[in-house]
């Protein structure tokens, strides 16, 4: 029984994983080629109908398409183990390649974003949880409101555009600047961006905060540390933060999965060359592989952050290890 | 706008100092044509919706690529400004008596990007590649009427035609024609570009960025920009903003009101192309295998009301031929204006007096993107006469499935065109057209004349030809044409001697500069 407990849960988590990305493979695979056209008319558009019989067939031969199904479902998986990923036609790249350059976009993006969003959400959420119901209560809410109802592509276009009309200041106009070509530059490239998604996740971090600060400031200890005479603030920030953070890391690592969504939308506007820009053109240019190994990429980062998101917990709540 | 620039104007001198200072930016214009170029760096960054797809100028078909590599590779003849045939490769050209030989002159010295002198033997490899079914080009079908080429000597190329092809020159100008080394290698090229254009590829990063160096050895001189950088940004806002903040220099846009939000120090051209919008009709089923049905349609769509209503005026009304030369004449057609009495009348005679069902299909996510505005204006107009439109808006992908597989009733098309009418419409309308099956219309008439057009040399003689195929196809009603879509080129005020063209080809790059 003690062996079950110690290995068991980390086996059951990987066993999971194995079996959540096996089915995002699958359900891939299926959906793009549900979709109607080919790569053939992405590259050919209406032109398609033009090419002869044999034109036809040379080019089905040549982007693999007239294989059965189940042949190229294997055929790609069986790469992936060889760790050959693909190639895009049109950048004549590898996926891999492709994705070392675009990954680290959507790392640092998301990374700031983040970043925006635990400066702006947990403060507002302590705020409106300091006195429920009141001003500040509602002003809190209101900027969680704002977060949730404001589209991203609409806050992105109107950021945009007023700094650009207005500033002259459109640093994502210049083409995209690698941090260790020019970190300046790639900062001011990533401000806005960073800020709209963070703003969009604030507020499910906001108000997760403030439901759980003012479930663990009605809880015992804090009663009895307040009685020992602990200062107010310390308090706050020690005692009553620290043990709501539990719920606020959750929320966070599950926003993680929206905000790879998000930058499709986010990398679009702004031009940044991240993962969701190579799935979205990969999908216009019904590259098979590429869409379904990013994809794929996509789903492995969402993993692994929800395991990272279960053992920070463990770290901040040791209750959770004792369980 | 002189006002808000000229320091005179703020300070509130008098008249005579504006007019004065107007004279002086006057002879500053005209002084500007001899000088040229002054000091500025001469790069210009062009704004790109869509990344290059494809490298490789045989097959590419997107037209961010098709774009791109019309720079960097080279043609035997080129259009100028107004679509008419001009040297390129080939320095003159003769076709024989008959009709049937056409023998290109070579220009000595042109060589490609990467030194080696271009001759005969790569013209005939570039053409005999083209023709080969492998090769999927696009053109193959361009030159089905070459039964021969052959190299006679380093610098001439006959090729021999199974029947006579007037069109054929303007044919080979375009880039899916262009010459490559016949030792290509189709894959490194889409890496590593060897063309003989104005400009060379310098450096790519897919998605983001394409950079062009000008050609030092190009034919016709080197171009006075040293260097054309195509910007990737997706978002067509994203787009304006980079304009408006001087990032970008250059961008087309398809949409009126998007490119009169840009302002500033932008100015935007506005150029009609060659491209068509067309209710497409499938002429092979019950009802519209019927000319009266069709006639009806013809005679109740308001074009005029199409184009002013749904698509915010951008374009001209038009006729089956937008090219300049052959320029249809749009009042040419049984209804000119609108006319209701004599749509039913069809109807009647048809034996519809009491309306009918038809379906239309629409591309809902693509160009232009007052598509399903333009069908639904459509679907109003004719229910006028009680004829009812179901309207199925589509995914671009599935679109071109039904619309390649001919499966629909009426389809709202933007569809492509060249200079020479017969390219454009022979494919369409003649049996052994490879898009006839779309079209699904071809009568002995119209065969007739595809046939003459060919046959007839005389310029003149061409155009009256093509007047009467642009007749036929109204008066049978194919097809009813609406309209030829503005592009509207947003140029920044320091860029001069560029003039878009209606093929949207970006040839001008060569003479353009910044001041």
């Amino acid at each position: 029984m003690l062996f079950r407990l110690r290995t068991s849960p980390v086996a059951r988590r990987i066993a999971g994983a194995l079996f959540t990305l096996f089915g995002v493979s699958v359900a891939v695979f299926l959906m793009l080629r549900a979709i109607p056209g080919d790569q053939i008319t992405a590259a050919y558009g209406v032109e398609a109908a033009a090419l002869s019989e044999e034109q036809r067939e040379a080019l089905r031969s040549y982007y693999g398409l007239d294989q059965p199904l189940f042949l190229q479902y294997f055929t790609w998986v069986g790469a992936i183990f060889t760790g050959n990923l693909g190639y895009s036609m049109r950048s004549h790249q590898s996926v891999w390649d492709m994705t070392a350059l675009s990954f680290p976009v959507t790392l640092e993006l998301a990374v700031l974003a983040v970043l925006f969003a635990l400066l702006i959400g947990i403060p507002v959420g302590m705020l409106s949880a300091s006195r429920p119901n009141a001003l500040r209560d509602w002003f809190g809410q209101g900027v969680g409101l704002a977060g949730l109802g404001i589209p991203s592509f609409l806050l992105a276009t109107f950021l945009l555009g007023i700094a650009a009309q207005s500033w002259g200041f459109n640093p994502n106009g210049l083409g995209y600047a690698r941090p260790w070509e020019d970190l300046w530059l790639n900062l001011q490239q990533m401000l806005l961006p960073s800020l709209v998604l963070g703003f969009a996740i604030a507020a499910p971090i906001m108000r997760t905060t403030r439901t759980a600060v003012l479930e663990v400031r009605s809880l015992d200890f804090v009663r009895t540390a307040k009685a020992k005479g602990v200062p107010a603030s310390r308090l706050r920030w020690r005692h009553v933060l620290r043990n709501a953070l539990v719920p606020v890391v959750t929320m966070t690592g599950m926003q993680f999965g929206f905000l790879l969504g998000g930058a499709v939308i986010v990398e679009q506007i702004f031009s940044l060359p991240g993962l969701g820009r190579q799935v979205l053109l990969a999908m216009n240019q019904q590259e098979y592989s590429v869409v379904q190994s990013t994809v794929l990429i996509i789903a492995l980062l969402f993993v692994i952050v929800n395991l990272l998101t279960d053992l920070l917990y463990r770290k901040i709540d040791p209750r959770v290890r004792a369980e | 706008m002189i006002g808000r620039k000229n320091p005179a104007g703020r300070k509130g001198l008098s008249a005579l100092a504006l007019i004065s200072a107007g004279a002086l930016a006057l002879t500053a214009c005209a002084g500007g044509e001899d000088t040229g170029p002054g000091d500025a760096p001469q790069e210009l960054v062009i704004g790109l919706s869509a990344d290059v797809d494809n490298l490789n100028p045989w097959t590419a078909t997107h037209y961010s690529s098709v774009e791109i590599l019309s720079l960097i590779y080279g043609t035997l003849t080129e259009l100028d400004e107004g679509l008419e045939v001009v040297p390129g490769i080939a320095e003159d050209w003769e076709v024989s008596e008959d009709g049937l030989t056409v023998t290109f002159n070579l220009r000595d010295g042109v060589t490609f990007a990467d030194g080696t002198e271009l001759d005969a033997d790569d013209v005939v490899a570039s053409y005999e590649s083209i023709m080969d079914e492998e090769t999927g080009a696009v053109s193959a079908t361009y030159l089905s009427t070459v039964d021969e080429i052959e190299a006679v000597d380093p610098l001439t190329v006959e090729l021999t035609l199974s029947s006579p092809d007037a069109a054929l020159p303007s044919k080979l100008a375009l880039s899916s024609t262009a010459i490559l080394p016949a030792d290509v290698d189709l894959e490194a090229i889409q890496t590593t570009p060897n063309g003989t254009g104005p400009f060379t590829l310098e450096n790519r990063t897919p998605s983001e960025s394409l950079t062009l160096a000008s050609n030092p050895d190009f034919w016709d001189g080197e171009p006075i920009l040293d260097r054309v950088e195509y910007r990737v940004i997706p978002d067509e806002q994203a787009v304006v903003s980079a304009l408006q903040a001087g990032n970008v220099q250059m961008a087309t846009f398809d949409d009126p009101l998007v490119a009169q939000t840009i302002g500033g120090t932008v100015d935007v051209i506005e150029t009609p192309k060659l491209d068509y919008q067309v209710l497409q009709i499938n002429n092979q089923a019950e009802p519209l295998d019927d000319v009266n049905v069709r006639l009806a349609l013809a005679c109740a769509v308001d074009r005029d009301e199409v184009l002013e209503s749904a698509a915010l005026g951008a374009g001209e009304v038009t006729g089956p031929i937008t090219s300049p030369a052959f320029l249809s004449d749009p009042s040419d057609r049984p209804c000119p204006e609108p006319d209701l009495d004599r749509a039913r009348d069809y109807l009647a005679e048809a034996g519809y007096e009491d309306g009918l069902t038809l379906s239309i299909i629409v591309m809902q996510d693509g160009y232009p993107s007052t598509a399903v505005a333009q069908t639904e204006n459509l679907q109003a107009q004719l229910g006028q006469i009680d004829v009812t439109l179901e309207i199925e808006a589509l995914e671009s992908g599935n679109y071109v499935d039904r619309w390649m597989a001919a499966d629909f009733e009426l389809a709202l098309a933007l569809n492509g065109s060249q200079p020479d009418p017969g390219v454009s419409y022979e494919r369409y309308f003649m049996a052994e057209g490879s898009l006839n099956s779309v079209a699904g219309y071809t009568s002995e008439t119209l065969e007739e004349l595809f046939v003459q057009g060919r046959e007839e040399t005389d310029e003149e003689a061409r155009a009256a030809i093509y007047e009467e195929v642009s007749h036929e196809l109204e008066y049978e009603a194919v097809w009813v044409w609406l309209f030829a879509p503005y592009e509207y080129t947003a140029l920044a005020d320091n860029v001069s001697d560029f003039t878009p063209m209606a093929n949207g080809s970006v040839r001008a790059l060569r003479d353009a500069y910044i001041d």
